[in-house]
């Protein structure tokens, strides 16, 4: 099984840190150095009960004001399946904290309080991991023990998330009720909520099958560096390194290189651990090529019967994460798309979301800190990119201020409208 | 085929093929200890058949173990990469700073003032370090790409958003960044990917007898520059190192473990995390580890 990456997201007091110590308790993940920390510390602060949260809040400030403001990363195993789990804040102001940590997951575990039902941040969430293209979610209504276990209780907040995820692009919803504190259907099956027929959590953790999430059909290579040995043994030697950013890649095949569209033919597929016949997504690799064509870093490598968009006019959903200045129109900022950096200017705000209730705002000029919005773009050069919800990696760009060095914005590359 | 190997190698592949091509001046630091030495085969097979592009530094305390400091220099020899050593005796006799004194003295600590001097000397503008997120809470929080100020300070409240493993380089001219390409690993991972590779590391991690003796609940090893009190008793046992670090605060484990299939096997039932075992100087406070990393630590 490949190793799943998932984020835990939602409101503060949702319990996702009790959460995850529960999963690393139960699958004996904490060891008793760090067991023996928490709980030193948690008896010296006066607590009740040991502190799961600060397994994962490790910073001095997360500790003081008892709030996490960074992702943490956390890792376990059990015998079927590897974990990395980012635990992502759940305040609004760290959103760009929470963004980071859920931008690269397999699937992402919203935590919803059974008492409260879906709550604003329930709703903010929800929208960024779906703007954010996370294959798979699973809702976790927790505290099911507070609520006399109540079936209806479960149905009515399954209903009211169906009925707002209706307007959102969540392609495998899952829902689940729990209790983390007491452990029901975390690890091992509730006994207490017979009428409730869905897996654990764990189990669905080990079984959700993610090798068909990446995009093996459209072949898309960034080009990210030219390897040229200066050595004797080598004097021909040529490769094209970079991590494969879509479809399949064989020994054989015809590619083009864009943006010259000249072709040619793929003679050899190195790698970390040896010679390959193909390649697929995400797997680091050295391109050998029949022919000495002028490639350089930036260059994207695909099939001449099938290309990404080339353009200077691109449309994208934008989340602004700087808190020093907001979006501006006409600015020039540093774009960084794979493995290329152009200049760009922000042309326009189409609109503004309402993320806690979908509304578009339109008439806006600009995006404060941790605001999304749907914008245009011109660049200096052409990007070779794909719509986002086709493949992740060729349709997504960073915003970097050029004064300040700070990563601004984070788009999400669309086909343009009309 | 992917493996869940695999797709970590693939990940930190890319991460030092990215910092080659976007930095000018990159180093990866290289102590000799097992994580170091995996992400140093990740570099060459980064690059091969072309050589590593960029130095090895080595930040000594002048108080390592003699074996490892053997192998440090076999290894760079053998893989044709220049290495820079850095010392933090010669920093102390330059009067950068005083050495460390006292009973429980620790050149560790001591290391931030030569690392930053030795970056500034270089002119380097990214410094790659083998820490895992799996080792310690400051470090769980880290990112991949984490910025350094003027004064080699991390900020831990104010961290760069990081998305998608699209990564900014963009700094000032005074500031640089620490890249951690092996952030995702575990111990477990590293040993995996030893033994899978045949990858030699200096023969202190494996079980061997040597002079021990307890101090602060851990097994400390008799070298020259540390010798028990009068009231610490001295015992030869067998040992391992599960981290190699400076011989003043890095602890032995008991464990008679000789090949990497035993060792794998150790790890697999830990109950204790590798720092937590071994290091003095992480017990120091709360949050001794971020403390020394806002300084400019590793």
């Amino acid at each position: 099984m490949e190793r799943l990456r998932f984020a835990t997201v939602g409101s503060v007091d949702d319990g996702k840190s009790t959460l995850i110590g529960r999963l690393l308790y139960d699958s004996k993940s904490i060891f008793e150095d760090q067991l023996e920390h928490i709980e030193a510390v948690s008896k010296r602060r006066g607590d009740d009960y040991v502190d799961l949260s600060l397994l994962t809040d490790g910073l001095r400030a997360e500790r003081e004001q008892g709030i996490t403001i960074d992702v943490a990363y956390r890792y376990f195993a059990t015998p079927k399946r590897s974990f990395i789990i980012a635990d992502c804040p759940g305040h609004i102001q760290y959103t760009r904290n929470m963004i980071t940590g859920a931008s690269n997951v397999d699937l992402a575990i919203v935590l919803v309080d059974a008492r409260y039902g879906i709550v604003e941040q329930t709703r903010r969430h929800s929208l960024l991991v779906s703007l954010l293209g996370v294959p798979h979610l699973v809702i976790c209504v927790n505290k099911m023990d507070l609520v006399d276990y109540d079936q209806d209780v479960f149905d009515n907040i399954r209903e009211e998330f169906e009925a707002f995820a209706s307007r959102l692009e969540l392609q495998d919803v899952t829902f689940l009720p729990i209790s983390a504190l007491v452990g029901d259907n975390c690890v091992s099956r509730s006994a207490n909520m017979g009428w409730f027929e869905g897996s654990t959590l764990l189990h669905h953790l080990e079984n959700v099958y993610t090798a068909s999430d990446e995009n093996r059909i459209d072949t898309r290579f960034p080009v990210q560096f030219v390897i040229r040995p200066q050595r004797a043994e080598f004097p021909d030697y040529r490769g094209y390194a970079g991590c494969v950013a879509g479809g399949v890649i064989r020994v054989g095949d015809e590619v083009m290189v864009l943006p010259s569209g000249l072709t040619t033919t793929v003679t050899g597929i190195d790698s970390h651990s040896g010679p390959l016949t193909e390649a697929g997504p995400g797997q680091a690799i050295t391109l050998l090529l029949a022919d000495d064509l002028s490639i350089t870093r930036g260059d994207m490598i695909c099939r001449p019967h099938n290309r990404p968009r080339v353009s200077q006019e691109l449309e994208a959903m934008m989340c602004w994460m700087d808190d020093a200045s907001p979006l501006q129109l006409d600015k020039i900022y540093t774009i960084k798309h794979t493995t290329k950096n152009v200049r760009a200017k922000i042309t326009s705000v189409l609109y503004r979301l309402d993320i806690s209730h979908l509304h578009r705002e339109a008439g806006v000029e600009s995006l404060a800190m941790n605001e999304v919005g749907r914008v245009t773009l011109h660049s200096t050069s052409p990007l070779f990119y794909d719509d986002y919800h086709q493949n992740r990696t060729t349709g997504c760009f960073i915003v970097i201020d050029e004064t300040t060095g700070q990563t601004a914005g984070a788009g999400m590359l669309l086909s343009p409208r009309s | 085929m992917k493996t869940e190997l695999s797709s970590l190698v693939d990940e930190s592949v890319t991460i030092i093929r990215e910092v080659a091509a976007e930095f000018e001046r990159p180093v990866m630091l290289f102590s000799g200890g097992k994580d170091s030495v995996v992400m140093l085969h990740l570099a060459v097979r980064a690059f091969a058949p072309a050589r590593i592009p960029f130095p090895v530094m080595h930040i000594d305390t002048g108080h390592n173990f003699a074996e490892v400091i053997e192998f440090r220099d076999r290894c760079v020899a053998e893989m044709g990469v220049q290495l820079i050593v850095g010392s933090v005796q010669a920093s102390i006799d330059a009067g950068r700073m005083a050495d460390a004194v006292g009973p429980r003295a620790s050149r560790n600590p001591l290391q931030t003032v030569t690392l930053l001097d030795s970056i500034k000397e270089h002119r380097f503008d990214a410094v790659f370090g083998g820490a895992r997120r799996d080792e310690e809470r400051a470090r769980a929080k880290e990112r991949v790409y984490s910025h350094r100020d003027s004064f080699g300070q991390w900020d831990p409240k104010n961290q760069r958003p990081e998305l998608w493993g699209v990564y900014n380089s963009k700094h000032r001219p005074d500031e640089h960044f620490r890249i951690f390409p092996i952030s995702n690993w575990t111990e477990l991972d590293i040993w995996t990917f030893i033994g899978a590779n045949n990858i030699d590391l200096p023969s202190i991690y494996y079980a061997h007898r040597r002079p021990v003796f307890h101090r602060d609940n851990m097994l400390m090893a008799v070298t020259d520059f540390l010798q028990p009190d009068s009231d610490e008793t001295v015992s030869e046992e067998m040992v391992r190192f599960r981290t190699v670090g400076d011989a003043t605060c890095t602890a032995a484990i008991e464990s008679v473990a000789t090949t990497v299939d035993d060792i794998i096997a150790e790890t697999a039932v830990a109950r204790i995390t590798e720092r937590g075992a071994t290091r003095a100087d992480d017990k120091v406070s709360e949050a001794g580890m971020e403390d020394r990393k806002r300084t400019g630590y590793f």
